[in-house]
Formats: C-alpha cells, structure tokens, sequence
C-alpha cells in the first residue's frame, strides 16, 4: 500500500510539473531571467502547490501517524548552518545553468529527451559522490 | 524589466501548481512523508531495509508522468538551451548541492513552505537569488 500510494503521488506530481510548465527547461529561465523578457509563471505554481500544502501540512503536524498507519516522517532539523546556506546556493547555480531540478529532470526522462537524461545521469552520479564524501567522513 | 505576455502561462501554471500540492498532500497525509525529489532519490544511494520500494515507486511514478499524460494530449514542448557539457556540470552541481543542502524546489520550495519552516524559506530565498544571478551573467554577463 505504501508502495502504491507512493507510486500515485509521483505520477500526480509528475503530471502538475508537464502542466505548469516546469517540466519545460526553456521556460524555468524564463522565470529566472528578471533582466529579460520575464515570465512570472512559476511564481503561480509555487502558489498553487503552497496554496494546498498549508492545509495539507497543518493537518499533517497534528498527527503521529499517516492514513494508511506509517509513521509521520517530518524534518526536526531547526538550525540554519553552513551545509543549508552553501548547499541552497550552489544548487541555484545549477539550477540557473541548465533550468532543470530533480523532479523535471526525472520527467524529462520519461518523455524520452536525450538532455534531460545526460542531466539526470550528472545529478546521480553528483549525489552518489556525495554518499561517498558522507561515509568518508564519517570514518575519519 | 519586462514582462514576457505571450510566455505568460497563469491558468496553467496555477493549475499544475495545485497538482504538484495534491501530490505533496497526498504524500504526506498517506505515506507520512515529505515529497522532496532530491531526498527520495537522494535515500536510494543510501539504502535500508524497508525503505527502498516506496521510494523507488515514487520515482516510477515520476518518470511515468510523461507516458501517462500522452494517452490523453501531446506532450508540450520542451527545450533545454544548454549544452551537454554544462548539462554534466549542472547536473553534478545540482546532485552534491541538494542532497548537502537536504532539500530543493520540492523539498524546501513546496513542502518547506507549506510547513513553515524557516529554514526552507532561508533555503528557497538563497537558491532562487543564485538562480536569478546564474542566468543574469550567463545571459547578460557578457559570457
């Protein structure tokens, strides 16, 4: 069950990236391009998908345990550090460079574009670099 | 600056908005969990028991969208500008960073935001004025 409903929440989020637009690398820059031609689209989905997520969340934070009876897994971390200010900033970098983030990257996987596969390919192989660094430092 | 009216997308944008916080409210209110793509995936590199298959379907479901959505109308089109090498550098870049920053448009932008949290909101604030400043000098930079 846990699996399923899983599998609905990627394909419904999935369906709101091809809908809004996000899934279209061009159309992110359009966004992030203030001294161009801008287009402010994406604001309305952050609205959009916020608008739901307040109702959902403060719902959500009542609870101990989710519909289906799993334990309600929320971030405790409180404390803004160096990880959460340089991480934030270099990953707007990349996000700037190429227009894509993790879930259109994904998306455009599934539509079959050879780009959004070359990213995709780069951004695991960024994040299993990552794991490495982790356990390295955690043994030293 | 001025404002791109043909590109200009506010029914649609606001509509795949609600979705993509359907999805998220769905995620959290059945599954207990937050729908941050880079921590799904991210937690697949670090695997446990238990913890494997409800992120994997997730990311089926993700790459399914795409093949779904076609049953119904073609897909809009989409163009991705770069390069392949900046592809490798933006893709590696946007691996290390959100899984170092635990979090990205989803994670910190949608479900970080809708919680409240203050540390998303630093966090969102942060990557979107590097993106905004990324695609001024890449675009008017004179690179």
């Amino acid at each position: 069950m846990n699996a399923l409903f899983s599998f609905f929440a990627g394909l419904v989020f999935g369906i709101g990236l091809i809908v809004s637009g996000m899934s279209n690398p061009a159309k992110v820059l359009g966004f992030l391009d203030l001294a161009g031609k801008w287009d402010p689209s994406l604001a309305l989905v952050m609205a959009g998908a916020i608008g739901v997520g307040l109702a959902a969340f403060a719902l959500a934070k009542r609870r101990h345990t989710s519909w289906l009876g799993l334990p309600m897994v929320l971030p405790v971390a409180r404390h803004i550090d160096r990880r959460l200010v340089m991480g934030s900033l270099l990953f707007g970098v990349g996000w700037g460079l190429a227009g894509i983030c993790p879930g259109p990257a994904l998306v455009l996987v599934g539509a079959g574009v050879a780009k959004g596969l070359i990213f995709a390919v780069a951004m695991l192989a960024g994040m299993g670099v990552f794991e490495l660094l982790e356990r390295y430092a955690q043994r030293h | 600056m001025t404002i791109d009216l043909i590109g200009f997308t506010p029914l649609a944008a606001l509509a795949g908005g609600v979705l993509i916080g359907l999805a998220a409210a769905m995620f959290v209110l059945f599954n207990g969990r937050i729908a941050g793509i880079s921590g799904i995936v991210g937690g697949l590199l670090r695997p446990k028991e238990g913890d494997v298959s409800w992120r994997l379907a997730f990311v089926i479901g993700l790459i399914a969208a795409p093949v779904t959505y076609q049953l119904f109308a073609a897909l809009p089109a989409s163009r991705i500008d770069a390069s392949d090498t900046v592809l490798v550098i933006a893709g590696v870049l946007v691996g290390v960073s959100t899984r170092y920053g635990a979090g990205c448009t989803s994670g910190h932008g949608v479900c970080g935001l809708s919680r409240l949290s203050a540390r998303s909101l630093v966090a969102t604030l942060l990557f979107m004025g590097a993106g905004f400043a990324t695609v001024f000098v890449m675009r008017h930079g004179g690179v």
